[in-house]
């Protein structure tokens, strides 16, 4: 974690009069405490901070963010979010979702903000389970899970929320996990710095309906070598002692070596800057479930020109050519007819 | 009369009717003789009647575009029940039209589409032209293709694009049936055709050699004229109530200081305020093109959150989706104004036709006892002032409100008096900037849910100000603290509160508007929403033949005015004529105990003055 010289604000501060009321062991309780704890970091104010929410168990994130808070309906969060952007660029706006609020009902909403790259920090909570209606099966859960509403077991394929991302055009994509603070710190304060729609998944652990479900890359002793650190620019490697490492084929394909065995000039050096998603996309299939070595950190970070701004930037082009809008014109610009 | 040289005749009204296939430009043709006709000072009503598709099989009954317009030389509201003169550019056009006219009335058709090919598409077997049926009308045969094609030869149009021309043809020759002035509308083709200098003037060639033709073919041998009507003084234009409500909304953002967010899904008949409104961006207004209905309420809401005047415009089927949000912005308590320009339904239902089926899901369409404001525009340019009066609640009373209008309204146009700019309601958001309430050690603190004792309002206080940092939800809120709440009695509390505050409303609308200039009327017809035009010139009708018929029409539908009930009381009969199968009439009959009787339509037309006038009779003699 950076530090900074002149600490305006504490956690304390950005920390709400609300009890916390998610179930004792859930994962929600350590991304609350890292963005708690990260915002006196970003040189923000909280008059100017704006958490919005769906339905969910990540929803209820809001209420617990000593700024303004928007707790909505299930899945719209986004669409809200982008109406509040749009109109107030002085706004830090902050979108928490689950996965079945993101990807399921809100599916719709979640990639056209991606396409438009409104500014907003969208954050996934993705525990691969709806929790609270109680453990059903969610769009991210692997197919085959048996669950309260699948007892023989899912049939779906789940999405791929990187993928997703991806291929909905969105401009910034990373990956963090509940497990490691000053992970997440880092990816959501890049996601904070980027001008445009940032979207972060968050492996995130439900210890009631859906227990362990990332232990496999995200439990302490197996992190080093189930977790892949995305780093821009350098080679991505990983492992103890960075034995592994990601190769590309000639055919685009990727693939996990040891580096010892290719050579350290094989290994590819990440790209998160890159125009073409290609390897991004690449990084995001690597990984087929939670039981392969899977990339965390942002897998693309691209500049395009930020939606709220192109409005803004028409209507004071349109004030400019026409002057300040004038009823009194306005309703002239038929052709009129004065009756004596 | 055959040989001399034409008659001008002076009517006080007629009713013009242009009927031809989707691709015939009779949409623009009627616009065009409209605006000459308001020009020349007349009072009018238009209603254009075109099919869903956008080029539907050309030539079938289906295909058929018409525009009908009623012009006069006194105060009119409606299009007319029945066209005096119908121009028929094709068999369909005259098939659809001519069982809406009654004998006598004059029937131009161009004879040159009317060869067997057409006229089997249309559905005939034998040319009505030669088969008797027509008998009873005044037909005038005009070779409209053709006589264009001609005119257009030198021009250098292809064939086929000079027979594209047609309309203007036709419309020169009404505008010389009508003695309406000529400059008006070549300045127009001028303009309009500005990036295409043949085809502008192959259209000014076509528009004079109709003119043309009615001077010097002998055809007609009488002329009309329609004076103007006595309009109270000021500047006018011709309004479409789309146009109209893009307008009021402005004017709302503009009296309020608020800036405007329209967060909207294409949908007819609503999409023609979204091209408006994001044409007017000089107004600092914002249009948002939203992937879904859901999203556009969602975005509109998020910018009311934000301090903005959010509204979001939309048909039925778009309605059924913005429930959900409209329940939010119920539970929050933010300004919203949801448009419905209704149509007919259910489901898909008919996208162009008109109808006011959705007044009980505006006002009772969501789970949860969620009561709003509900608002109906009258008349098309009235929907400038029900637009400003939405905007005007949902500020003032921090609520949702739902604008009803209708595909009707949302076409037809009429004059408009264009309204001194600082005589318009002016309101003031009044936003929360303080604290307003201190906590047990005696910290200022804000209480989102502390409720302005006039107006029982919650404040609005969007984000940016210190102090008053707050989070709101769909979740039942305490009363005053707005945190969240699970108990009963404060989920019963607030409910009742929510139920009084839009109650409460009916202190700061009108008192019932009873219009019964006998006084001593028997039956009262009650009306709202776009019927008001058909209602008033139906209870005129009974009055012009010495009867007293009463009429009330409500713009306000929730809260209703607060002595409706008694105004209502004192008529031996209630008669509710709406486009619906009975929605007022089923709230009136449950509010107030009153036997009002039903009178329906579902044609996806618009009530005629004529079966309001007999549904009015009829109730006279029984009583």
């Amino acid at each position: 974690m950076t530090t900074v010289e002149i600490p305006l604000t504490t956690r304390k501060d950005w920390s709400s009069d609300q009890e916390v009321r998610w179930c004792p062991g859930c994962g929600d309780y350590n991304i609350l405490a890292a963005i708690q704890m990260m915002m006196p970091d970003l040189g923000v104010r909280r008059e100017k901070t704006v958490f919005v929410s769906g339905i969910g168990c990540a929803a209820r994130f809001p209420y617990y963010m000593n700024t303004y808070g928007v707790h909505s309906i299930h899945g719209r969060a986004p669409s809200i979010a982008t109406g509040l952007a749009v109109t107030r660029p002085d706004l830090d706006v902050w979108v928490i979702c689950g996965d079945g609020d993101a990807l399921s009902i809100g599916g719709n909403h979640f990639i056209h903000a991606l396409r438009r790259n409104i500014r907003l920090n969208i954050m996934v909570f993705n525990n691969q389970i709806y929790g609270l209606t109680k453990g059903q099966y969610s769009p991210t859960s692997e197919t085959g899970k048996v669950t309260k509403s699948t007892p023989f077991g899912s049939i779906d394929h789940p999405f791929n929320p990187i993928s997703l991302a991806i291929g909905a055009e969105a401009s910034f994509v990373a990956r963090t996990h509940d497990m490691d603070r000053a992970h997440m710190q880092a990816t959501f304060t890049e996601a904070h710095a980027h001008n445009g729609a940032a979207f972060v998944e968050v492996y995130q652990n439900c210890n009631v309906f859906n227990d362990g479900a990332f232990e496999a890359i995200t439990g302490k002793a197996n992190r080093s070598s189930m977790l892949i650190p995305l780093v821009h620019g350098e080679p991505i490697r990983f492992g103890d002692d960075g034995e592994r490492g990601v190769v590309q084929r000639t055919n685009g394909h990727l693939e996990i070596v040891d580096v010892a065995t290719v050579g350290e000039a094989a290994i590819l050096r990440h790209d998160a800057h890159a125009e073409d998603p290609g390897l991004a996309f690449a990084l995001s299939r690597l990984s087929r479930g939670v039981h392969d070595p899977t990339p965390i950190g942002v897998f693309r970070s691209v500049h395009r020109q930020e939606y709220g701004d192109q409005m803004t930037q028409q209507v004071n082009e349109a004030t400019e050519a026409k002057g300040k809008g004038d009823l009194a014109q306005l309703f002239r610009s038929a052709t009129s007819w004065t009756v004596d | 009369m055959e040989g001399g040289p034409p008659v001008t005749e002076k009517l006080d009204r007629v009713v013009v009717r242009f009927a031809g296939d989707s691709g015939d430009g009779m949409q623009l043709t009627g616009d065009r003789f409209t605006t000459a006709s308001a020009l020349l000072g007349n009072d009018l009503a238009t209603f254009p009647d075109y099919p869903a598709e956008i080029r539907a099989p050309a030539g079938t009954l289906g295909g058929v575009s018409a525009f009908q317009v009623h012009i006069s030389d006194h105060d009119i509201s409606t299009h007319g029940d029945s066209p005096n003169v119908l121009v028929a550019m094709n068999p369909a056009g005259l098939k659809a039209s001519i069982d809406m006219m009654e004998h006598g009335m004059v029937v131009i058709v161009n004879i040159d589409s009317f060869d067997e090919r057409s006229l089997a598409k249309a559905g005939y077997s034998d040319s009505p032209l030669t088969d008797g049926s027509l008998h009873d009308f005044d037909v005038y045969e005009v070779p409209m293709t053709s006589l264009t094609q001609e005119v257009c030869k030198e021009v250098g149009v292809k064939p086929r694009d000079a027979e594209r021309s047609k309309n203007f043809f036709a419309l020169g020759l009404v505008s010389w049936l009508f003695t309406r002035p000529t400059d008006g509308t070549l300045d127009w083709i001028a303009e309009k055709f500005k990036k295409n200098e043949l085809v502008a003037e192959a259209n000014r060639r076509a528009f004079r050699a109709g003119f043309d033709f009615g001077e010097t073919a002998e055809l007609f041998h009488v002329r009309y004229e329609v004076n103007p009507a006595p309009f109270k003084g000021g500047e006018y234009v011709n309004i479409t109530g789309n146009t109209a409500l893009a307008w009021g909304l402005i004017a709302a953002a503009d009296r309020s200081g608020l800036p405007l967010f329209l967060g909207s899904y294409p949908i007819t008949p609503a999409s023609d305020i979204l091209h408006e409104l994001s044409k007017r961006k000089e107004f600092g207004v914002r249009t948002f093109q939203a992937e879904d209905e859901i999203a556009g309420i969602g975005a509109a809401l998020g910018a009311a959150y934000g301090g903005a005047l959010g509204v979001t415009t939309t048909s039925g089927p778009g309605l059924d989706l913005k429930a959900e949000m409209i329940g939010l912005a119920i539970s929050l308590e933010l300004p919203l104004i949801i448009v419905d320009v209704q149509r007919a339904g259910p489901s898909t239902g008919l996208p162009t036709k008109t109808e006011q089926s959705d007044l009980l899901q505006a006002l009772f369409g969501r789970h949860g006892e969620s009561p709003l404001p509900v608002v109906a525009a009258s008349t098309p340019a009235q929907c400038f002032d029900a637009a400003m009066e939405a905007a005007r609640l949902a500020v003032t009373y921090r609520t949702p409100v739902i604008l009803l209008s209708d595909a009707y309204l949302a076409n037809g146009s009429e004059p408009w008096l264009i309204p001194d700019v600082d005589d318009l309601p002016a309101f003031s958001p009044d936003f929360a900037e303080e604290t307003n309430a201190v906590d047990a050690e005696g910290n200022p603190i804000f209480l989102p849910f502390l409720r302005s004792p006039e107006t029982m309002a919650r404040p609005w206080a969007p984000p940016g100000n210190v102090g008053l940092e707050h989070r709101i939800g769909g979740l039942e809120k305490a009363v005053d603290a707005g945190s969240v709440s699970y108990d009963g009695a404060n989920h019963e509390a607030m409910s009742m509160v929510r139920k009084e505050r839009i109650a409460h409303i009916a202190n700061d609308i009108p008192a019932t508007a009873l219009d019964d200039p006998s006084g001593s009327a028997s039956v009262c017809v009650i009306g709202w929403g776009s019927t008001y035009g058909a209602l008033n010139a139906g209870v005129e009708r009974v009055r012009a033949a010495g009867g007293k018929a009463a009429h009330v029409h409500l713009t306000h539908l929730n809260p209703l005015p607060a002595d409706l009930g008694e105004v209502l009381s004192a008529f031996d009969t209630v008669i509710v004529p709406e486009l619906n199968l009975g929605q007022l009439v089923t709230l009136i009959r449950a509010n107030y105990l009153i036997d009002a009787k039903p009178l329906s339509k579902v044609r996806g037309v618009p009530f005629k003055a004529a079966e309001i006038e007999a549904a009015i009779l009829s109730a006279i003699g029984e009583n």
